[in-house]
């Protein structure tokens, strides 16, 4: 998103909402108690009511012939063919200039002190990030020099030789921050976690230098476990200081290569290494798509192992809460029928839904209202919703235990840092409401309304965007290289 | 030059070629028309019926999810917790507090007063986390700052910085070596280390501990191979991967034999520098410092920031063509949310020491490593000592095992447990080890700590020996 263009004339906030082309939503958050919230009704374009339990449709399979308010299987809108050859145009118009230039003159970056070496890089992803990522690299891996609140401080940038390198102007621009994952607006530099953090930082310092298995664990971190079981509603839950580590790390552990793997298409890096390195045999599925899950486990259970043809051991189907890039929330009670039908386990990664979906912020299983027992991997991390860093996994006491055994990650790495755990309670406290008084239903009310309001004002200005209608990723599709940058 | 074949000399063209010419074309016409007209084989694959495949389907049974969990007794789910502020002792909630010898703390930086005001300045300004990755404006001015300070303190040109120690070295090796290359590593590499090597899909070489010899014989195995074929050598990457000191054994490598083999046989040299960070080196500079070896001919240097930096995450450093390949390619990188900004700054302020004082702080722990590793070896027969003199990390194995690695953990277990009440703080160096590439024997890991006092040293010499005693005869 440009940072700091000039909005066009407001459009009346009634007007969007009154407008007939999109849904009427008529779930007003009121405070949710937990004696099971209040019932209210949504009304559908097509004139047919249903009934709603805190504000939000349940699956309705009771009542299948009504449609569900929860659009699952959106097929994403096309753009223009105009605008699809020119896109393709420019990507071929790079490369060309590319290999001209190539053909000419040697890689302009040499490697000193080492004539004579295989070259370290050889191939299209070097020749693609010289070419053409270094025209536009303007867009990423931006400076910021405040807190990553709802307004945010860039540091300007220039390039003095196009892209090779980037310099700091010096000068300071106050944006809007639409960029960073700071759903619920945790990261904050004052109030109840800053100053639990500081608080933490002086009496526990900030480093434990050990591993959890050796002299890493300390008070704070058994208090965080028991405050995310109690958050999630499981049996047992088990913390790491890291939420990519957490995924590479704990899949090894629980997988080995007689165990079969459906894993969504669009799974996150860590998902995929972790998949990579236990060794199991991974099928992928059409992103979201129960009936292509279902088609290929059928397939692979009936067949077995591909080499051996024995029986799998266990087969695991691994899906996202919301996925990052594409905005899309996974589909979930689907998936629950599925694995119950098959006996398969399921395996969430609720690293951007944990706290920015459902009505207690508990995440997709919370925004579907399915069963915690349910879902027999629950694994989440806490960097976005709650200005933290670090993951967690929960589930049964059983797959805890043998976590806390074999986790790469309990053995080798070290612990989580104390004023990180202290973030994460004092801000997993206000979200359940034990602390704040009212501040974090607020918060997660808030976070829905402007998911909302924005995604339809985004629409309306006529841009094209994916994903969920509730989930507050936003993927605004811009098309052309030369429009990005 | 030529003009235009119009169709009616093309005909002409025909009808005077000789009969054999056509016959050859109809008879290659014809292949085509029988290719695309013949009919399929028909599958091998046995279709089943809907029966059979429903069938299939409910009788499969699955194992469940934790096929063996681990007892409720296991020592994993009983980890000792510490109470208070971790630092030169530790409270262990057994009444008094016990002198440290088992976290990663060698430079004792943590309890410094001017590290954690860093901390609450950089969090008084940014809070804690940093809420998203590096591509996302995840990059603070202080992450900028610290890659900075750590290129200039190495005395390389860039750095890159992760968020978590572990994933710097998961991530920094398959970003360079893919499948195909070649991987020389030691065989006590740490488990991070052999993350990253299974990571890259390379074909990874162990050579013995510390064994130039074994590691010669191996390259030069290879290189009469690459004789053979000098196309696939040349496009056959070949990298060394060792620590400075390994955290597994406390021995240190032997770097300059080690540079005239990546010299002579054209490798690429990567060393793990975490133990020795800010603790080797008469300008504490490392390994490269300690053996007086330009950073030109090591490609880069990875360490984390959980030992002596007192923080939290990891970086690797090196040249500019090397490093900057890490910020599109190093997974741990681009897919995670960086490091909260007062960590590093934590890490800035531990730098600015290590710059002022760092000469002086590693003299002293030097000599403390000597005392204690001179008070290690006199103890008592039963145990032995394993490590450099100036290692800061050390290994107390049993003198003789007793056959089952089970029964030796137990036992150096038990002497932990006995330690602790006459005052240490010890811990068992913990593996996993089905997981390890080369598992090391079960041993007690001592760190030691530059604060600690003669007489405290004396004490641990003591402490040991009477937990020996207790439990061994």
């Amino acid at each position: 998103m440009v940072a700091h263009t000039e909005l066009p004339a407001q459009v009346p906030h009634e007007k969007i909402l009154n407008n007939k082309h999109f849904e009427r939503c008529n779930n007003e958050k009121t405070p949710v108690n937990s004696a099971g919230g209040t019932k209210g009704k949504v009304h559908h374009q097509n004139g047919t009511t249903i009934s709603t339990q805190n504000g939000y449709a349940s699956p309705g399979y009771e009542n299948s012939n009504v449609p569900n308010k929860k659009k699952i299987h959106q097929k994403e809108e096309e753009c223009s063919i105009f605008v699809a050859f020119f896109t393709f145009l420019s990507y071929g118009v790079l490369l060309l200039v590319g290999h001209i230039k190539e053909f000419f003159s040697r890689a302009t970056t040499k490697e000193k002190n080492r004539e004579g070496y295989v070259p370290l890089y050889i191939g299209f992803e070097s020749f693609y990030t010289r070419n053409v990522y270094r025209r536009i690299q303007d867009c990423w891996n931006r400076t910021i020099c405040s807190v990553p609140g709802a307004e945010i401080d860039l540091m300007e940038r220039y390039t003095p030789d196009y892209g090779w390198t980037m310099k700091l102007t010096g000068k300071i621009i106050k944006c809007i921050n639409a960029g960073s994952y700071n759903y619920l607006g945790f990261a904050e530099n004052k109030g109840p976690c800053h100053d639990a953090a500081e608080h933490t930082t002086k009496e526990v310092g900030i480093t434990t230098s050990s591993p959890r298995m050796e002299l890493g664990t300390l008070e704070i971190h058994r208090e965080l476990e028991q405050l995310v079981i109690e958050f999630l509603g499981v049996e047992d839950a088990i913390t790491f200081g890291m939420g990519f580590a957490t995924n590479v790390l704990n899949l090894p552990s629980l997988l080995d290569p007689s165990c079969l793997v459906l894993s969504d298409e669009f799974n996150h890096a860590s998902l995929i290494l972790g998949l990579r390195l236990s060794g199991a045999t991974v099928k992928v599925f059409r992103h979201n798509n129960s009936e292509d899950l279902e088609k290929k486990l059928r397939e692979a259970l009936i067949c077995g192992h591909p080499r051996t043809h024995r029986p799998w051991k266990k087969a695991i189907i691994v899906v996202e809460g919301i996925y990052s890039m594409e905005g899309s929330i996974c589909d979930l009670p689907n998936f629950v029928r599925i694995k119950k039908k098959y006996k398969t386990y399921l395996y969430v990664d609720e690293a951007h839904s944990i706290g920015a979906l459902g009505p207690n912020g508990g995440g997709v299983v919370d925004y579907y209202g399915v069963d915690p027992k349910e879902v027999d991997i629950q694994m989440g991390t806490f960097t976005k919703s709650f200005g933290a860093a670090g993951g967690y996994i929960a589930g049964s006491k059983d797959l805890i235990n043998h976590l806390r055994v074999t986790s790469h990650a309990q053995i080798y790495a070290s612990s989580m840092s104390p004023p990180v755990a202290q973030q994460i309670i004092t801000s997993m406290s206000i979200i359940m409401g034990k602390k704040g008084s009212g501040e974090g239903e607020r918060r997660l009310n808030q976070l829905a309304r402007n998911t909302k309001y924005f995604r339809r004002r985004v629409k309306y200005m006529g841009f094209i965007v994916y994903g969920n209608e509730d989930s507050p990723v936003v993927p605004v599709i811009l098309y052309l290289p030369a429009v990005t940058a | 030059m030529s003009s235009q074949w119009n169709v009616y000399e093309s005909f002409q063209a025909l009808l005077q070629a000789g009969p054999y010419h056509l016959a050859l074309e109809g008879v290659l016409v014809m292949c085509i028309i029988w290719l695309f007209t013949a009919k399929k084989q028909p599958s091998k694959l046995i279709r089943l019926t809907k029966k059979e495949e429903e069938e299939l389907i409910a009788e499969w049974m699955p194992e469940p999810l934790v096929p063996n969990p681990p007892k409720e007794d296991h020592p994993a789910l009983h980890t000792r917790t510490i109470y208070g502020k971790p630092g030169r002792y530790l409270d262990l909630g057994t009444g008094e507090k016990l002198l440290n010898l088992g976290t990663h703390s060698y430079l004792n930086l943590g309890e410094r007063p001017e590290v954690e005001e860093a901390a609450l300045e950089c969090l008084h300004k940014y809070g804690v986390g940093s809420c998203g990755p590096r591509g996302f404006y995840g990059t603070t001015e202080v992450h900028l700052k610290l890659e900075d300070r750590l290129a200039v303190f190495f005395n390389c040109e860039k750095a890159v910085l992760y968020s978590y120690g572990f994933s710097t070295s998961a991530s920094a090796i398959p970003a360079y070596s893919k499948s195909g290359d070649v991987i020389y590593a030691d065989e006590m590499v740490n488990f991070a280390l052999q993350r990253g090597l299974q990571a890259s899909r390379s074909r990874i070489v162990y050579f013995r501990h510390n064994d130039v010899e074994h590691l010669r014989e191996l390259l030069e195995e290879q290189s009469r191979l690459d004789k053979k074929d000098p196309k696939k050598a040349n496009a056959t990457r070949k990298f060394m991967v060792v620590e400075s000191i390994y955290i597994n054994t406390g021995m240190m490598c032997p770097l300059p034999e080690l540079v005239k083999l990546r010299q002579k046989y054209k490798l690429r040299l990567f060393i793990d520098e975490s133990v020795t960070f800010g603790t080797l080196g008469p300008n504490c500079r490392g390994i490269t410092d300690h053996y007086n070896i330009p950073m030109k001919e090591v490609d880069m240097i990875m360490a984390n920031l959980e030992s002596s930096a007192a923080s939290s995450g990891g970086f690797c450093v090196g040249t500019e063509f090397v490093i900057e390949h890490q910020r599109l390619s190093g997974l741990g990188y681009c897919f995670s949310a960086s490091l909260p900004p007062m960590l590093a700054a934590a890490s800035i302020k531990v730098l600015d020491i290590l710059e002022s004082e760092g000469c002086e702080l590693v003299v002293v722990l030097q000599d403390k490593c000597r005392q204690i590793q001179e008070v290690l070896s006199k103890l008592s027969s039963k145990l032995e000592v394993s490590g450099e003199d100036i290692s800061p990390v050390k290994h107390l194995r049993l003198r003789e095992s007793t056959g089952d690695r089970e029964a030796d953990e137990n036992i150096l277990r038990k002497i932990v447990e006995k330690a602790e009440s006459h005052g240490l703080a010890l811990t068992l160096a913990s593996y996993l080890w089905e997981k390890e590439a080369s598992p090391p024997l079960p041993s007690i890991r001592i760190t030691v700590n530059k604060d600690l006092t003669t007489e405290e040293i004396q004490k641990v010499g003591e402490a040991i020996q009477k937990a020996v005693m207790e439990v061994m005869e």
